[in-house]
């Protein structure tokens, strides 16, 4: 074992153990004995998933402290070498890109554990959600192929049987229609991945699943394409894009509150950020190729998972469906390839995570009052139940994108970088925040408007626990909203990166406003180095008065490179 | 002096957060005085940075205070950013004036309700976002404020939750605004690809990039804001909220749907005046869609008999006058009407709350009558207010009207000629109002009868009368703020001069047409004015000046609920029911079946029986053979 | 003195035709245990004859692993056999398809 990092100095492994510390800790909750009794077995598997989960947000945290500034590449990297024989390494990077996601799971497992407990068999239950974390955290710091789709497998097994196990009525059926779904996927990445690597072996020589050196591989356009797609199979039905979406409103429904929580804010970037990592780096031209295909299927995510949320009776059905809109913003703003786009993509992950976590913790503890989901059966809680509401309309609020919390900024960054490149996506994408405003004030009326029915007027109001697990959730959908700045500035290096590298293996190039602005002239203004030293941005000398023109759909066509 | 502008919203900001944590404690009436508090300090400090503002002189009347840095990504640049100057201090001034009169009020008028404190917290909110939306100096701050105010129309509008149609109407309101604000985000992303910035000011300012724009882009631009504008301020179509937004409060009403909120379109339209002024056919449509919406509205106005149904189409028939005048390039004139109709219309959903309140809710105009001689505080403010709507001079609705309307003659002659209808048509309904509140019978004696609190109407508190008190007088003096003959140095609007400098439409006429346009709108109202008080003093129903369509509004709701309601309806049904569970989650589940039936039908082949699998293999093993067989031949 | 091959595999021919067809007609699990016998044995002679013939000792090993397979295979078989003769006494092969798919 090499204990090297790629500055060549040992540092502390920080990430490895974002992963171990999990992963132990499930270890730990599973041996509890029996001899505690259930109500002591319960107390003791409680408090130890929760200090591993604290205790992995509170290193999460410290990462995030400790993350250099204006630095796009990886930090905190640890590589070692895992099977040599098969090129396979433990190798563990984050960047601006995977470290909110990093943090996103980090604070979101400990608040599900919190607000979703279960009465039955809660020792298999932590176990599984302590695994999961694991999973996800190292599917977003992996920088080795086989590595992420290890970590990618492994969420899998974790939801399955928490679904199976501690879901409703139909619960069986759609743990199986998930599992199959997204294996199939999964089955397409694998062929991807090794594809990739034979190909990487036969030019070069070494075999190797590192993506900072696969992504140097030269591919043919017919190639990337067809590996693009084998990717991209695995994300869409994570994610879900549309139309592979049709697993995720059995299995929002069907889960139980802590699995919907994860498997909505956090699983679902596994799909969005495997697209923004992998395809993006690995197969350019194939992206640039076929973005008008995946930017309509984005904009058609946007539209008809809104159009169908406006008729859903059941509040985590209209959720699913109303993931798929935002998940449409995530794809928008992936394939304009633009940086404000990009960048905003990237927070709306982490924006959508903390908003449906916040209301599917709610509709949670509403079902947990009054046994239902139907928004027919759920007349005025606002008059029992103000905090509730409260929490709700802020939630909510964010959620339709209301300007002052979170979903606005990146929903605002997606649709303006979308606009630059590809106008017209931009542009029916944006009536979607009509749409979301439709169903979700209709669902807000139908469940929290109107006067109670008699035997809900009674409904207790948040409870003190269930208070300090949606305070925080309030306050950083609150706080991303009004100075969203501190995660901007550590997203866009990368993103910069990432744009300039795609735009370097097509010979594409996004309009000049999108990076410099109205006043390149200004010193304080440029924008960062890596973004300047790039030549063809700099051979035209000021801000052309028609960046617009540079932006007509022949820009995406992967023919047009630069000499 | 200036520095303190970020005090302006901070402290309704403050009263906010304040009352969101101990409202609940302070509850009936402390929590309403603190709210007051906030907003009468905001306005304090308007004044003061008013003052600060005054003391520079022409174009050096500009100050931008950069709060923070709010969203920046590559070229993009948005800061949290104020922008001081003459148009939005004229804004900030009568927004917090008004407001802090309004929160006074309230705390009369609100007394005893379940949600005291929570009313004054969305108050607050509404007051800090509306400050947010004025003194924004970029595009996406100013929508911070622009949607804030929309979020606090729509839980005031719905603040009585327990009555389905005022849960309605609140989510109504905020869908029509949804709707505009589809343009507003359009226009932002259309002017950074256009120009990379969305400042409004300055060197690196989008007007300074006014080259940028062809002119196809101009007036997308320019009629992209004003579909946003349309909606926040009820123009045609986008209007039938406005009424139903009436389920609100009365001094929401107020403030929000008469005074300020609304008019927040025709600020944004003055706002890119220098963008709209380039563009002739985005004038044209504004001005146009103004006087229409200015005549729907005033009609459907004649045959309403909710009193504060009146008033909502009369405010969205006064926001269309503004709109003709903004279309017309005359910014001042629209300025001018707006702060005039923010007094009168004001003081008049004060006056209709506090004839509410005094006749225990009751709404209908028919049920009313006679209120004169047990509301004579109310009864006499009320007039100055509907004086001064009708037009009757010297008040200030006769002012402000007449600068629009002489302008409009100028520029565009047919819209003259609507509004000059119009302005007939709104005597006409203000006074029919009048009589039928005020003047009569008793009605509201047969009507209260079977009341348990039955009882004569009374006057209300004495902090629900000063704020009538204080608006009746300037909604009668607010005239002086711009009279057509004073010269240009004691002008009070006239300061907004370098906000608008040549871009605005100074029409060329002889002072004797100025005098005779305007001794024809003092006739005109007079006209509107005697007609209905002949009509309506006496006698409470005439059926056939109250038709079927104009109580229903043209049947414009109806319209939508056909046209887009039932079938976008039809539309999702189709799309959840069919699309998504028979074809997508069809085709899936189908390969999951075909996967199924393929395997039912192998499994037949799994007798159980040893000897049919040994033929199995037997004949596997010759088709071997005999597979090999033949390609050593082939090879051979 | 040797023999020609050919006997050797016509006599290796007819003894797995012979097990093949036992096994395809009798009913008798026992009988078509033999008959499985016969087959393999049948093919270790023909690896036999040709490990001779060939030259080759490859062959003779391959015998090795057939037998001790066969050994196995008749270890296990005859015990499922006789589990299955304690629970329903004198049944034959078509008894057992319990294993119908």
């Amino acid at each position: 074992m090499t204990a090297g990092t790629t500055h060549g100095a040992v540092v502390f492994p920080f990430l490895t153990l974002l992963i171990v510390i999990p992963a132990v800790t499930a270890l730990a909750v599973a041996a509890m004995p029996r001899a505690l009794g259930e109500r002591g077995q319960r107390i003791a598997v409680e408090a130890v998933g929760t200090a591993g989960s604290l205790a992995t947000l509170a290193l999460a945290i410290v990462v995030a402290v400790r993350f250099r500034l204006h630095d796009g590449g990886y930090q905190m990297v640890s590589r070692h070498q895992w099977a040599p024989s098969l090129g396979v390494s433990w190798h563990l990077g984050i960047d601006g890109i995977s470290l909110f996601l990093v943090l996103l799971a980090a604070v979101l497992f400990p608040l599900a554990l919190l607000g979703g407990r279960v009465r039955r068999d809660p020792r298999s239950y932590v176990m599984w959600l302590l695994l999961l974390e694991a999973g996800c955290i190292g599917s977003f710091v992996a920088l080795d192929l086989i590595l992420f789709f290890v970590f990618f497998e492994v969420t899998l097994v974790p939801v399955y049987f928490i679904i199976a196990g501690w879901g409703f009525a139909r619960r069986s059926q759609a743990a199986i229609k998930f599992f199959v779904y997204t294996f199939l996927g999964s089955a397409l990445l694998l062929v991807g991945i090794v594809a990739v690597a034979v190909v990487h072996q036969r030019q070069t020589g070494t075999l190797t699943f590192d993506l900072g050196v696969l992504q140097h591989t030269h591919l043919g356009l017919a190639t990337q394409i067809l590996l693009f797609l084998a990717f991209t199979a695995a994300f869409a039905v994570k994610a879900p894009i549309f139309p592979f979406h049709t697993w995720s409103p059995d299995a929002y429904a069907e889960s139980p509150t802590a699995g919907v929580v994860v498997l909505s804010a956090v699983m679902a970037k596994l799909g969005t950020y495997g697209i923004v990592r992998f395809d993006l780096s690995l197969f350019p031209r194939a992206v640039v190729d076929l973005a008008p295909l995946f930017l309509t299927l984005g904009v058609i995510g946007i539209l008809y998972g809104a159009i169908v949320a406006c008729v859903q009776r059941d509040l985590k059905r209209l959720m699913a469906y109303s993931s798929l809109a935002h998940i449409g913003f995530i794809v928008l703003g992936t394939f304009a390839l633009t940086t404000q786009a990009l960048t905003g993509g990237v927070l709306q992950m982490v924006n959508h995570g903390l908003v449906t976590a916040a209301l599917f913790l709610l509709i949670g503890w509403i079902h947990q009052r009054r046994r239902s989901w139907q928004t027919s059966e759920l007349r005025g809680l606002q008059r029992p139940a103000p905090m509730m509401a409260a929490a709700f309309t802020v939630a909510m609020m964010a959620s339709i994108g209301l300007p002052g919390l979170n979903g606005f900024v990146s929903e605002l960054l997606i649709l303006l970088g979308t606009f630059l490149t590809h106008r017209w996506w931009a542009v029916v994408a944006t009536t979607g925040v009509v749409l979301a405003a439709l169903y979700l004030l209709w669902a807000y009326q139908q469940a929290f408007h109107g006067t109670p029915r008699p035997d809900a007027a009674a409904t207790r109001d948040l409870t003190w626990s269930e208070g300090a697990v949606i305070v925080p959730l309030v306050a950083l959908i609150v706080f991303l909203g009004v100075y969203p700045k501190p995660v901007l500035d550590r997203i866009t290096p990368t993103v910069d990166q990432l744009v300039t590298h795609v735009e370097q293996a097509t010979g594409t190039r996004q309009p000049r406003v999108a990076t410099v602005g109205s006043s390149s002239a200004s010193p304080a203004r440029t924008s960062s180095p890596a973004r300047t030293s790039s030549p063809a941005r700099t051979s035209s000398p000021a801000r052309t008065a028609s960046p617009a023109r540079t932006s007509s759909p022949a820009r995406t066509s992967s023919t047009g490179r630069m000499p | 002096m200036l520095h303190a502008a970020y005090l302006l919203p901070l402290l309704p900001l403050a009263g906010f957060v304040a009352l969101a944590v101990i409202g609940r404690r302070l509850g009936d009436p402390w929590a309403g005085w603190i709210g007051t508090a906030a907003v009468a300090a905001s306005f304090v400090v308007a004044c003061i940075v008013y003052a600060g503002l005054l003391q520079r002189s022409g174009q050096g009347r500009v100050f931008t205070q950069v709060l923070f840095s709010w969203i920046p990504v590559g070229g993009l640049h948005v800061d949290a950013a104020l922008l001081v100057d003459p148009l939005s201090m004229t804004m900030v001034l009568f927004v917090t004036g008004i407001s802090t009169l309004i929160h006074l009020y309230s705390i009369g008028y609100m007394r005893g309700d379940e949600d005291y404190p929570k009313f004054f917290l969305y108050l607050n909110l509404f007051v800090a976002s509306m400050l947010l939306l004025v003194l924004g100096n970029n595009l996406v701050f100013t929508f911070v404020g622009w949607e804030g105010v929309g979020a606090c129309s729509y839980w005031l509008i719905s603040f009585w939750f327990g009555r389905e149609s005022a849960a309605s109407a609140g989510k109504k309101a905020f869908i029509y605004n949804r709707i505009g604000d589809v343009g507003f985000l359009l226009a932002i992303f259309l002017v950074f690809s256009k120009t990379g910035t969305v400042v409004y000011r300055g060197p690196h300012g989008i007007f300074a990039h006014l080259s940028a724009f062809g002119p196809g882009a101009r007036t997308a631009v320019c009629l992209l804001l004003f579909l946003a504008a349309a909606g926040k301020s009820a123009q045609f179509p986008l209007f039938p909220w406005l009424a139903d937004a009436m389920e609100g409060p009365t001094p929401v009403s107020a403030l929000i749907h008469a005074a300020t909120m609304v008019t927040a379109g025709v600020y944004l339209m003055c706002r890119i005046n220098p963008l709209l002024s380039l563009s002739h056919p985005a004038q044209v449509v504004v001005a146009t869609v103004g006087a229409v919406t200015a005549f729907i509205a005033a009609t459907i106005g004649c045959a309403q008999d909710d009193i504060k149904k009146v008033l909502a189409y009369s405010t969205i028939s006064q926001l269309g006058y503004m709109f003709l005048a903004v279309g017309t390039g005359a910014y001042e004139a629209a300025i001018f009407l707006m702060v005039a109709h923010a007094f009168f219309k004001g003081l008049l959903f004060l006056g209709a709350g506090s004839v509410i309140h005094g006749s225990h809710d009751e709404q209908d105009l028919k049920r009313m009558g006679n209120l004169r001689r047990y509301m004579k505080l109310t009864f006499v403010t009320f007039g100055v207010a509907w004086l001064a709507i009708a037009g009757i001079p010297p008040l200030s609705g006769f002012w402000a009207k007449g600068d629009v309307l002489t302008n409009a003659f100028a520029r565009f002659p047919a819209l003259w000629a609507i509004g000059l209808l119009t302005a007939a048509l709104t005597a006409y309904y203000m006074s029919r109002l009048m009589a039928l509140a005020f003047y009569g019978d008793d009605r509201w004696r047969a009507a209260v009868g079977d009341r348990r609190h039955a009882g004569d109407p009374h006057e209300s508190p004495w902090v629900m009368a000063l704020p009538l008190v204080v608006l009746a007088v300037l909604a009668a003096a607010g005239g002086l703020l711009s009279l057509p003959w004073h010269p240009a140095s004691v002008d009070p609007l006239r300061w907004l001069g370098p906000v608008f400098g040549s871009n605005l439409y100074t029409p060329r006429q002889a002072a004797s047409t100025k005098w005779v346009l305007s001794i024809v709108d003092a006739v005109v109202a007079v006209a509107g004015l005697a007609v209905a008080l002949r009509w309506w003093v006496r006698r409470p129903d005439h059926p056939a000046l109250e038709p079927v369509a104009l109580q229903r509004s043209w049947y414009l709701d109806d319209v939508f609920d056909a046209a887009i309601g039932r079938p976008g309806h039809a539309v999702a049904r189709f799309a959840a029911e069919v699309v998504d569970r028979v074809v997508i989650d069809g085709a899936v589940m189908g390969v999951a079946r075909l996967t199924r039936s393929a395997g039912a039908g192998l499994r037949k082949v799994q007798t159980g029986y040893v000897r049919q699998y040994a033929v199995g293999i037997v004949f596997g093993m010759v088709a071997l053979l005999v597979y090999m067989a033949a390609r050593a031949g082939v090879v051979h | 003195m040797s023999v020609d091959p050919k006997f050797y595999l016509a006599l290796s021919f007819a003894l797995f035709s012979i097990g093949a067809v036992g096994l395809l007609v009798r009913r008798n699990v026992l009988v078509m245990f033999m008959c499985v016998e016969l087959m393999l044995n049948a093919a270790n002679l023909a690896f036999v004859t040709f490990a001779r013939k060939l030259n080759d000792v490859g062959g003779q090993s391959m015998v090795f692993f057939v037998l001790v397979v066969a050994a196995a295979e008749v270890v296990v078989g005859l015990g499922i056999v006789v589990a299955i003769f304690r629970r329903r006494r004198g049944a034959t092969a078509d008894d057992f398809h319990l294993m119908k798919g």
